[in-house]
């Protein structure tokens, strides 16, 4: 096997990684934040996708598309959070998994009934859908910018993560919430606010990922289990576990893909089952690490 | 991480004299509804066959999930690997179906006990996610293994002999219909039985509170393992009954989506009550067939709404409405009993 085979194989599986990567870390943060069992979570993905769908459809600048694709998830995840999930935080998790599971099932059938049951396609500007020479072989531009903006989010995010008040805050809250509430921390609007940055990421993450993962109603249920897998596995609420967890995922799968076609499905849940056997809170648990 | 909930009442020892009446009259309509639709609606026999497949296999998830607290989504694994055991069993070796029946029961209580074995020391989301993840894999074989199970396009060609001999599976449904009935039947009276027992009551504890289970000696894990491998075979058994009264058996049997759906239909009617699987499963199944018809999708708008309703208000299900109501009934007699 060529360097240049291995390269590429790498390029792919990382690029599916940044994209399960900017879905799933609003997830991560949620569910180490807010102890919430979130399966809608790929809902949002999905709104944002459909929205990106329809306006690139409709002829709008691809990357005004990414922005309200962005937004949109966002502001509905700001109003579910206040309306829908708040009472939910105070209950079991078999409440909180039925009524995600109950969003999951409206969102899919509004998409259903707004959009279509088919694959709805989100319409890439030109440049991106052509391969660019990189040194040693072509390699679809696409993918590159997958890599470039999840590389910029994961940066970003780090950065705020690390170094902001904000990121100290949400450190602390994940850490500890009632202490948090206790020094005097409005941990409510903090839950909101990150609550609305993961939905929105989350939107972006499925208009930009419609490419890899193509946009139709069951969208919602088929990718959860995904995103989920790379949050617990990462380990809930630990920023780079989740990253890490994103980035093997995504090589596992495309290696899978390449050299076991016939094994690839069962490659990533086996790594799943056995990695959750050995290490039951995750690669890198929150409390520990991040 | 989950918060002592209330015991409730296990009917009928634990009920006031006053509904001994009413708890007579539930355990009855039940059944003579059942019985009585045999004779009534000849024409929708299949339907009602589906419908106690549904309850049947909402009463195994009732099991592990209402009395144990085990929170799992991929319960569909042991129905659906029941149902293919119980069509290869009778493509390939023979097709009478109490035998094809039984040998279902006993591999999708194995797959419950070995698959138990590997992940019922894990709690929470942790555990929640082996059970996709065992669900995934499953679905996954039985969508790659084209030459076993005939991959998306279902297991076809499967041959049921006449049960005894003598009652054969007519286009009428039956046959089906009251091999259904007296499954169910005998499976409601074990699981009765079985939570009404110091296991049941062991059960019940452990959800409430299982470390304090641990230190007054109860084995925690190898009850849990137990009555996980008791719901899978029950949950296996539905299966049986849907492939020997459909002769066909779908992949979407293993899918999440069906999980989902037995959970959703649990929950409608209630935990932990026995009675809630039957209410549930017969209510969602007719919102599902009505609505179907309408719109094909209007059915999983009508099913996350009243998932939604359900957590947000009703949180005991549909079985709660009638406590709710027979509150009401009391507090109007007590003041009527006034002077």
């Amino acid at each position: 096997m060529s360097l240049g085979f291995a390269l590429t194989i790498l390029l792919d599986g990382i690029s599916y990684g940044m994209v399960l990567f900017i879905i799933s870390v609003g997830l991560t943060i949620t569910m180490g934040l807010m102890r919430l069992v979130n399966l809608a979570h790929g809902s949002f993905a999905m709104i944002g996708g459909y929205i990106a769908g329809y306006l690139t459809q409709g002829g709008t600048n691809f990357y005004v598309a990414l922005l309200v694709a962005a937004i949109i998830p966002g502001i509905l995840g700001g109003l579910a959070e206040v309306t829908v999930f708040r009472p939910l935080y105070r209950k079991a998790e078999l409440s909180q998994v039925l009524l995600t599971i109950g969003i999951v099932f409206v969102s899919t059938a509004a998409v259903t009934v707004i959009f279509g049951a088919f694959p709805y396609p989100v319409v890439f500007p030109e440049y991106l859908t052509k391969p660019v020479d990189i040194g040693f072989r072509t390699y679809p531009a696409y993918r590159l910018f997958l890599i470039a903006v999840g590389g910029v989010v994961a940066i970003v995010l780090w950065y705020l993560i690390e170094n902001s008040l904000y990121g100290a805050k949400l450190r602390a809250a994940v850490d500890n919430p009632r202490m948090a509430r206790a020094v005097g921390m409005n941990v409510n609007v903090l839950f909101t606010g990150t609550f609305m940055v993961g939905c929105a990421l989350a939107g972006l993450g499925g208009a930009m990922g419609a490419g890899i993962m193509s946009l139709e109603p069951s969208y919602a249920l088929k990718y959860v289990v995904l995103f989920l897998v790379v949050v617990i596995v990462g380990g809930e609420g630990s920023f780079k576990g989740s990253f890490v967890a994103a980035m093997s995922l995504g090589i596992i799968d495309t290696v899978g893909k390449y050299f076991f076609s016939q094994a690839a499905p069962y490659l990533l849940y086996v790594a799943v089952f056995i990695l959750l056997l050995w290490r039951p809170q995750g690669l890198m648990p929150a409390k520990s690490v991040a | 991480m989950t918060k002592p909930s209330s015991t409730t009442t296990l009917a009928p020892a634990a009920l006031a004299p006053i509904s001994k009446l009413w708890a007579t009259v539930g355990h009855v309509l039940p059944w003579a509804i059942a019985i009585g639709f045999f004779f009534v609606a000849e024409g929708s026999l299949s339907i009602g066959t589906q419908i106690m497949i549904w309850i049947l296999f909402a009463l195994s998830l009732d099991l592990i999930l209402g009395y144990a607290g085990i929170v799992t989504l991929g319960h569909a694994a042991f129905f659906g690997v029941g149902a293919y055991a119980a069509g290869l069993f009778s493509i390939h070796f023979s097709p009478d179906p109490l035998i094809g029946h039984i040998f279902a029961i006993v591999v999708s209580g194995l797959l419950g006990l070995v698959t138990g074995a590997l992940i019922l020391h894990t709690t929470g989301v942790t555990f929640l996610m082996l059970t996709l993840a065992t669900v995934s894999l499953i679905f996954e074989f039985g969508n790659q293994t084209r030459w076993l199970t005939g991959g998306d396009d279902g297991l076809q060609g499967m041959r049921v002999d006449p049960i005894f001999g003598m009652f054969e599976f007519n286009i009428f449904g039956q046959t089906a219909y009251v091999y259904a009935l007296v499954v169910l039947f005998i499976w409601f009276l074990f699981s009765w039985r079985l939570m009404h027992s110091p296991f049941g009551r062991s059960l019940d504890g452990i959800r409430q509170n299982s470390r304090r289970m641990r230190a007054i000696g109860t084995p925690v894990w190898w009850r849990l393992l137990a009555i996980y491998g008791i719901s899978a075979a029950m949950a296996g058994s539905a299966g049986a009954l849907l492939a020997h009264s459909t002769r066909f058996v779908g992949l979407s049997s293993l899918s999440l989506l069906t999980s989902g759906i037995v959970t959703v239909m649990l929950i409608l009617g209630g935990t932990r009550k026995l009675y809630g699987a039957f209410i549930g499963a017969a209510i969602y199944y007719l919102v599902q067939d009505s609505t179907a018809k309408i719109n094909p999708h209007f059915w999983e708008f009508i099913v996350g709404g009243m998932l939604i309703i359900t957590v947000l208000f009703l949180e005991g299900g549909l079985m709660d409405l009638g406590r709710i109501g027979r509150r009401l009934i009391s507090r109007f007699r007590q003041r009527s009993d006034l002077p």
